[in-house]
Order: structure tokens, then C-alpha cells, then sequence
């Protein structure tokens, strides 16, 4: 009796492992806690936050994790939107960085107009950030009405602006380099007297306003569905072209708002330098999340992990003193390795693996 | 005594939740055409692919003529090698591809191609055949059918010791099937195994010398086709006894009360497909049905009524209000259900669960902002899971795990989870066992009863006979008769086709 006892208990024990293996958010979730107790292994103090000053006396939270955080902001506001645009168009938008340089040239512009150091904003700030999201959508207009209407791929129709959004930049500027007064510096920094960084409060109202509309609309089904197949789609009343459009509106919102937090970080825009290749890590970031990049079924929550996994590896390859110029080289390394692991060949190694004491343990009841 | 190509032995293969095949025997003697049969979900498809390599069988030994060992079959290429070719119910060649590369991709390594001798090659296979494509062409502007046939020649072209055709001929019409067969007496007088898998009883005894039945996954038994009578065929492959299609006729008959209540109406309708105007009215309660061969624009009719194809002309009046429906959205909102012709790539969303699926339609009915709660959606999944008999391990299931029949019986779900008021069923049946055939058929004319009006559109005349009150009769996009009542004889029906001479008669 007690034999079989623990012979179910074993198999209990193996499914229940099974099933947390197979959950698709294993090796995303599984992933960054590694990379987290690899730098905590180096760094002992690496996960502590402490309440320190800035350089005005204000009260500010500091520690590498809220470092984090903070810097994650553009690559998590960029991958919602990507990750939607993947789902429904079955391809990427490689213009995000380009136009992330659209929407600073037009915050710019508008703070502080044609001057290059002017004492006060020219415009209230939610201003420019109204002006920098309908920048941001007037890009995903343009990619959008390309990709559904005129069914161009979305990386070649995406190719334009990503050619020509920096240049684009630097015109909205009037070609000068301004730099708006400090209290703009708020968005991408702190509030006087609030310790915890605004662009995580930022990333917090972001990431819920999008579980809310995957929850209470069908947003989610119906990109789904389009990605997966558009002919069905439509013959079920959808209107595949307008949701296509739609992913891409909506990841040009979600430039919009990287682009005011980015340019609010350091009250100026070099649309040349600003958020480099960042396109490549939002992509990598969806698909690190297990997300296919063949479009179809998406899971957020994996793609919001991957941002925030490919932060954490920048910022370890930072604080290790990895030569700069070095730094992609090493992400490159880690990331095939991530990406291996997440393809079904391996995937289906180790589940065999896992599946074997449980198959023999049944087998061997059955003949008893 | 015949020698054996292949034999299977004891084969096993389960999937999450499900034991496919149990213990299957399978043996093929070199000049033979053997069916496979059995009901949807039996484990037909699965077998022929732990044979072709898509599947890695649990165990189980498969052995080839000409090989001492048992052989591994780790992958198609693998099979391809080992003279085993496939024709698959779903047609998987390269659509963006020509019908010459479609022909020869995979199947040598040879670096440098010469392409204009393949061309010239193709040609003369594809005329050899009787197949009305260019090498040159696109496979994807050709005809489902006709692409059906390049798969055939494809795997007839290659050096097998073991033919496969698994539902070559479910989108194939009768001449085109002729040839088929031909070809396969052809190619068994040559020393080649075919093995057949085939829902269409008729084709098993034209053709076939040997019968294996499978059901749910186990071995039923292997027959001479002399020695098992066609009842006994259906009765072993649904494991009970037959009468259920003499019952379903009496039913037909007792429909054609006269109820006068138009539902739809077209005047003079017309699509930019090119189907050309025609006039169709049916009422509440009554199973119509477009007859015709294939492309002679059945579909495109009722697509032209949803709204599937852009409209050019004509008007469309639903239950006496004219209504302008230019997009499947209205037509849904109207009471209007349309199951498509092609399951696989304009029903199904694959990657999707059987839940989400089967609550697409009415989803999207309800609009962007209301969802349905995972709890109701369980709710509806559950209520047709269970009504329609859905073989299925879960809700959460993705759909394209599902057998065919299954598939089917969750987009049929669907659409009456809409509640319609004229619901259209374009080859429902197509590719279905005969259970579930049987089953479908009965649910029409329940529905009809019930108050619904159905359009059913089927290739088996047979069939149609057997549920519709009210034949449309089609050739070449045009509409050439209206057959009702004592005129709804299979022969009248052919000669409507052939040239519409007998309509007066």
C-alpha cells in the first residue's frame, strides 16, 4: 500500500513539474530570474534599494533594480504595441526607434519652438505629449495604411520610415539642438519629493490600461485571429485590413509615449543617437517572450518579461565593465542561446526526458 | 500469392489526452489497392502518418520489402526515400510556387537545376496525366482540384513501392476521378501498393481488393472486399447496425409541407466573382441546395448572398426588406450563416482553442467592446461540445489538433451558436465519416423543421436528395433549372448539368 502511495505521489510530483515546464511563461519567467541571481552572485547588494538624494536634496529610491525599471520603460511600452503589430501582420515594425526620433523632434519643437535654450516652455507640457502621440499615430498611420491596404510587408513598408524618420527628427526641430527647462525633466526623472521614478509610474499605467482593454475588449481575439488566418477571419465578419491598421495606430501610441518619456530624460533629442537599434531589442523582447514572430496567438505578459529580461542584460553587461563597443557581442551570445532553448526541438528533448520515470511508473502498475 | 511491401505491427501513438492508435496491424501486398476505413477520429490519418514520418510512432515495428530490419521513419524525406509517396487529404504542396518546382521540389540535391528541361519534363507528365495546367503556372491560380492532381502526379512520378492517397478525391468531380482511377489500375498493374483512404463507399468496391477497418483507434479488422458487403462495411465502421439512412429519407419527404415564407430573395444578383445574375428564393423551413459541378459557381452564389464576394448587381431582399449586404458582417447581423466550402483555410482558425472558435461568430456580432466572459464562453463551448458529440480533449484544445470531422462539427457549431434564420452550408460533409455525414444530414432537416431555412450544398447528389426540398441546378456560373419535388431524380439532375435538355420533359 504504502509502495503505491508514494508511487502516486512521484507522479503527482513529475506532473506538476511538467505542467510548470510546459507553462508558456517558464523559460521567459525562468530566464530572468537567472540573470537576476547571476548578478546578484557578483553583487551581492545588487537587489537592495536604498533611499538616497539627488542633486537637489529631494528625497529619490536608488538600487540597480529600480535602475531597471526605470530604463525599461521605452522597451516595454514599445513591445506592447509590437507585439500586437507581430500578432496581427506576421512580421515587425523596424521603424520604431526612427520614429521614437519623430515624435522627440516634435516635443521639441513644440516646448520650446525655435529657440535653442529658451527660460520657459512655450507650451503647457500635455501639450507636447498630445502632440507627440498624434506624431507617434501619424507613423503608424503611415505604416499601417501600407501593410493593410496596400499589402506591402510590414519590414519593407516599415523600411521607409526606419530610412528616413531620423532625418524627419531633426526637420521638426528646425534643424537646431534646443534643450527645454528643467521642470520638463520631470516625466523622465523624478517629481520633486516623490522618490520613485516617474517613467515606472509611466510603464504601471501603461501595462494596466492594456490588460484592461485585453480584458474588456476583444482587441486580443480578433488580432489573433487576423494573424492567424485573415481569410477565415473575414468570413466571420472581422475586417482583417482595419485591425491590422489598428496594431500599427496603436504601436505608433506606444512610440508616442517612449518618445516623451525618452526625450523628458535628458530635456533634449540628438534624433540621430536617440534610443539606438532599440527596434531589434523591442523585437527580441517579443520574442524572448515565447511569442512566434509569425504573428498569430500572442501572449503579452511573455513579451512584457522579455523587455524587461533584455533591460536586465544590459544594464549587468554595464555594470560588469563590459567594454561598450563589446556589449552587443555578449547580448548577441546569450540571446541565440535564449532563443534555442524556446524552439520546439529542444523543448520537446527535455519534456521527453521529464515524461520517462513517469511512463515507466505507470507501465510498471499496469503489470503488476 | 501476392508479396508484402509492408507490414505495421502492433503500432501505438497517443497524443495529450488521446490514444490515437492502439496496438493497429497493418499489412500491403505489392498490386494491391487497399482502403482504409473508418469514421472520423479512428485513427486513418494518423496511421498514414507514423507510416509517412510526421509522426513518431510510441512503438510499434514497421517493415518494407527489401529491407532485413524493421525501418525507422524519422521524417518525410526519410519515407520518400524508402519508396513510401503521399497524396494528403489537405493539399500540401508550395502555393507560391509553379507546378513544375511543385513537381520536382525535394526530390533530388542536384545544385545546378536545369530548368527549362523540367519545364519541358513536367509537361509531359502533366499531359500524360491529363492535367490541364502549365508547368509554368502558379499552383495557386490553379483549381483546387487541379492541384489535388499535381500532388497525384508528383507522388506517381517518384519511384514507390507504396502509394498513399489519403481523401484524393473529396474535391475531385467524377470525370476527374475517373482519371484518377485509371491511373491507380494503371500503377497496380505495375507492382505498386496503393493505399486508399476514402469516405466514398462506391469508390472502395469500384476499386479496392482489400478493406482494413479502424475504429477509435483500434484494429477492426482486415477484409477481402468480395467477402464484406457494403452494410456490413458501414455497420463495422460505426460498430453498429445501419438503418439510420432509410429513416432520414422518410424525413425528407414529410418536410415538403408547403410553408410560404420567404426568407431570401435575390433579383438578379450578381458578384464580381463572376457568377452570372440569378434569381433565388428560400423560405422558412425548407433545405435547398445548389447542384452543379465543381466551379460552376455553386459556391459563388451563396457567397455572393453573404456578402463574401463584392456584390456588382442585383438586389438581395431578407425576409421581404431589401437590404444592401456588402460585407459578411451585415449579412451575420441579418440572420444570414455561412459555413465555407474550404474548411482549412477560410473555417478554421488553427492555432485558436475549440472554445474561441466555436464563439468567433456570435463574438463579433456583440462587438469589439463586449467580450464574453471565459465563463460564458465555457458556457456556450460546452452546450455545443456536447449537442454536436465534438471529439475533443478540452475547450482549450487549439482546433487544428482535431480531426476533420470534428473541425467541422466546431464551425457548425459556431454558426448555430448565431442563431441564424437562413444558415448555408457549403460542403459540410466533405471529407467526413459517414457517422458523421449521417448525423449532419439529420440536423438539417431537424433545423429546417425547427423553422430554419438551410441551403446545402453538397458534390454527393445523393446527399442532397436525401435532405433538400428544392434543387438549384448550375452550370458554367449560370443558373439552368430548378428541379422540385418527383423531379429530384439523379438522372434528371445529371441531365440538367449535362444540357438542361430534360428540364421541359
Amino acid at each position: 500500500m504504502s509502495k503505491n502511495n508514494s508511487n502516486q505521489n512521484k507522479i503527482s510530483v513529475t506532473t506538476i513539474i511538467k505542467a510548470i515546464i510546459k507553462h508558456k511563461l517558464f523559460i521567459p519567467i525562468a530566464f530572468l530570474t537567472f540573470l537576476l541571481l547571476i548578478n546578484v552572485f557578483i553583487n551581492p547588494g545588487f537587489l537592495k534599494i536604498s533611499m538616497g538624494q539627488d542633486s537637489n536634496g529631494n528625497p529619490v529610491l536608488i538600487g540597480n533594480i529600480i535602475n531597471i525599471l526605470n530604463n525599461a520603460t521605452e522597451l516595454v511600452v514599445l513591445a506592447i504595441g509590437m507585439t500586437l503589430v507581430t500578432s496581427s501582420s506576421r512580421g515587425q515594425d523596424i521603424s520604431v526607434g526612427a520614429t521614437v526620433a519623430i515624435v522627440g523632434g516634435v516635443i521639441m519643437r513644440i516646448l520650446c519652438g525655435s529657440e535653442t535654450q529658451p527660460t520657459t516652455l512655450h507650451a503647457p507640457i500635455i501639450l507636447a505629449l498630445l502632440f507627440g502621440c498624434l506624431a507617434g499615430m501619424a507613423c503608424g498611420v503611415f505604416n499601417g495604411l501600407l501593410v493593410s491596404k496596400f499589402k506591402i510587408q510590414p519590414m519593407v513598408a516599415t523600411l521607409i520610415l526606419f530610412t528616413a524618420g531620423r532625418s524627419i527628427g531633426s526637420m521638426a526641430m528646425g534643424g537646431l539642438k534646443p534643450k527645454a527647462v528643467s521642470s520638463f525633466g520631470y516625466y523622465g526623472n523624478f517629481f520633486p519629493g516623490f522618490p520613485i521614478p516617474t517613467p515606472i509610474l509611466i510603464t504601471i499605467v501603461v501595462i494596466a490600461i492594456t490588460y484592461i482593454a485585453l480584458k474588456r475588449t476583444n482587441l486580443g481575439l480578433y488580432t489573433k485571429a487576423v494573424g492567424i488566418n485573415d481569410k477565415a477571419s473575414s468570413l466571420n465578419g472581422l475586417n482583417p485590413e482595419l485591425i491590422k491598421f489598428l496594431t500599427f495606430v496603436i504601436l505608433g501610441l506606444c512610440v508616442g509615449i517612449a518618445g516623451f518619456v525618452q526625450a523628458s530624460r535628458v530635456q533634449t533629442v540628438n534624433p540621430y543617437t536617440i534610443v539606438p537599434s532599440i527596434e531589434m531589442d523591442v523585437i527580441l523582447a517579443v520574442a524572448l517572450g515565447g511569442n512566434s514572430l509569425g504573428g498569430g496567438k500572442f501572449n503579452m505578459t511573455g513579451s512584457i518579461i522579455g523587455a524587461y529580461t533584455i533591460q536586465t542584460l544590459t544594464s549587468m553587461l554595464t555594470t560588469l565593465n563590459v567594454n561598450t563597443n563589446a556589449v552587443p557581442v555578449f547580448k548577441a551570445v546569450i540571446i541565440i542561446v535564449l532563443v534555442i532553448i524556446q524552439t520546439p526541438v529542444v523543448k520537446s528533448f527535455f519534456s521527453n526526458k521529464i515524461t520517462l520515470p513517469k511512463l515507466i511508473a505507470v507501465n510498471g502498475k499496469e503489470r503488476a | 500469392m501476392q508479396e508484402t511491401v509492408l507490414t505495421m505491427k502492433n503500432i501505438n501513438k497517443s497524443f495529450p489526452g488521446v490514444r490515437a492508435l492502439q496496438n493497429v496491424d497493418f499489412t500491403l501486398c505489392a498490386g494491391e489497392i487497399h482502403a482504409l476505413m473508418g469514421e472520423n477520429g479512428a485513427g486513418k490519418s494518423t496511421l498514414i502518418k507514423v507510416l509517412t514520418g510526421v509522426y513518431a510512432k510510441d512503438t510499434g515495428e514497421i517493415c518494407i520489402k527489401g529491407i532485413d530490419k524493421p525501418v525507422h521513419i524519422k521524417s518525410p524525406q526519410d519515407a520518400q526515400k524508402l519508396g513510401i509517396s503521399t497524396v494528403y487529404q489537405e493539399i500540401t504542396l508550395c502555393p507560391n510556387l509553379t507546378v513544375a518546382e511543385n513537381l520536382f521540389i525535394g526530390r533530388n540535391n542536384d545544385f545546378i537545376v536545369n530548368w527549362k528541361a523540367r519545364n519541358s519534363m513536367a509537361e509531359s507528365i502533366l499531359k500524360g496525366l491529363g492535367i490541364p495546367a502549365k508547368p509554368t503556372q502558379q499552383l495557386s491560380n490553379c483549381s483546387l482540384a487541379v492541384q489535388q492532381m499535381v500532388a497525384i502526379a508528383r507522388a506517381v512520378d517518384m519511384e514507390c513501392k507504396v502509394l498513399i492517397l489519403d481523401e484524393p478525391t473529396s474535391s475531385l468531380d467524377k470525370n476527374e476521378v475517373n482519371k484518377l482511377f485509371t491511373l491507380m489500375r494503371e500503377l497496380k498493374k505495375r507492382g505498386v501498393g496503393i493505399i486508399f483512404v476514402t469516405h466514398f463507399l462506391d469508390q472502395v468496391y469500384e476499386l479496392c481488393d482489400k478493406i482494413t477497418v479502424l475504429r477509435g483507434g483500434e484494429l477492426v479488422g482486415e477484409y477481402l472486399i468480395k467477402d464484406l458487403s457494403r452494410v456490413e462495411l458501414v455497420a463495422k465502421m460505426m460498430g453498429k447496425e445501419l438503418g439510420e439512412l432509410a429513416e432520414i429519407e422518410n424525413e425528407a419527404q414529410a418536410l415538403s409541407v408547403d410553408v410560404k415564407e420567404a426568407v431570401i430573395e435575390t433579383e438578379e444578383l450578381a458578384s464580381a466573382s463572376g457568377i452570372k445574375p440569378f434569381n433565388f428564393t428560400a423560405y422558412k423551413g425548407e433545405v435547398t441546395g445548389f447542384a452543379g459541378l465543381l466551379g460552376s459557381g455553386r459556391s459563388e452564389c451563396v457567397r455572393a448572398i453573404f456578402g463574401a464576394d463584392k456584390v456588382m448587381k442585383g438586389k438581395l431582399k431578407i425576409k421581404g426588406e431589401h437590404v444592401n449586404v456588402n460585407s459578411p458582417i451585415k449579412a451575420m447581423k441579418k440572420g444570414i450563416g455561412y459555413l465555407s466550402e474550404d474548411r482549412k483555410r477560410d473555417g478554421i482558425i488553427g492555432d485558436l482553442s475549440v472554445r474561441e472558435n466555436i464563439i468567433l461568430a456570435l463574438q463579433v456580432m456583440r462587438g469589439f467592446f463586449k467580450p464574453f466572459s471565459k465563463a460564458q464562453a465555457q458556457a456556450f463551448a460546452d452546450e455545443y461540445i456536447k449537442l454536436l458529440g465534438i471529439k475533443t480533449a478540452s475547450a482549450d484544445t487549439p482546433i487544428s489538433s482535431l480531426s476533420g470531422g470534428n473541425q467541422q462539427k466546431v464551425i457548425l457549431a459556431r454558426w448555430l451558436l448565431t442563431h441564424p434564420d437562413y444558415l448555408i452550408l457549403d460542403e459540410p460533409t466533405r471529407g467526413i465519416d459517414i457517422g458523421t455525414k449521417v448525423e449532419i444530414q439529420k440536423l438539417v432537416l431537424k433545423l429546417a423543421s425547427e423553422g430554419m431555412s438551410i441551403t446545402f450544398i453538397s458534390s454527393e447528389i445523393e446527399e442532397m436528395l436525401r435532405t433538400c426540398s428544392k434543387l438549384i441546378v448550375m452550370r458554367d456560373l449560370y443558373v439552368v433549372g430548378e428541379l422540385k419535388g418527383d423531379e429530384m431524380t439523379q438522372d434528371k439532375i445529371m441531365h440538367t448539368i449535362a444540357g438542361g435538355v430534360s428540364r421541359n420533359v
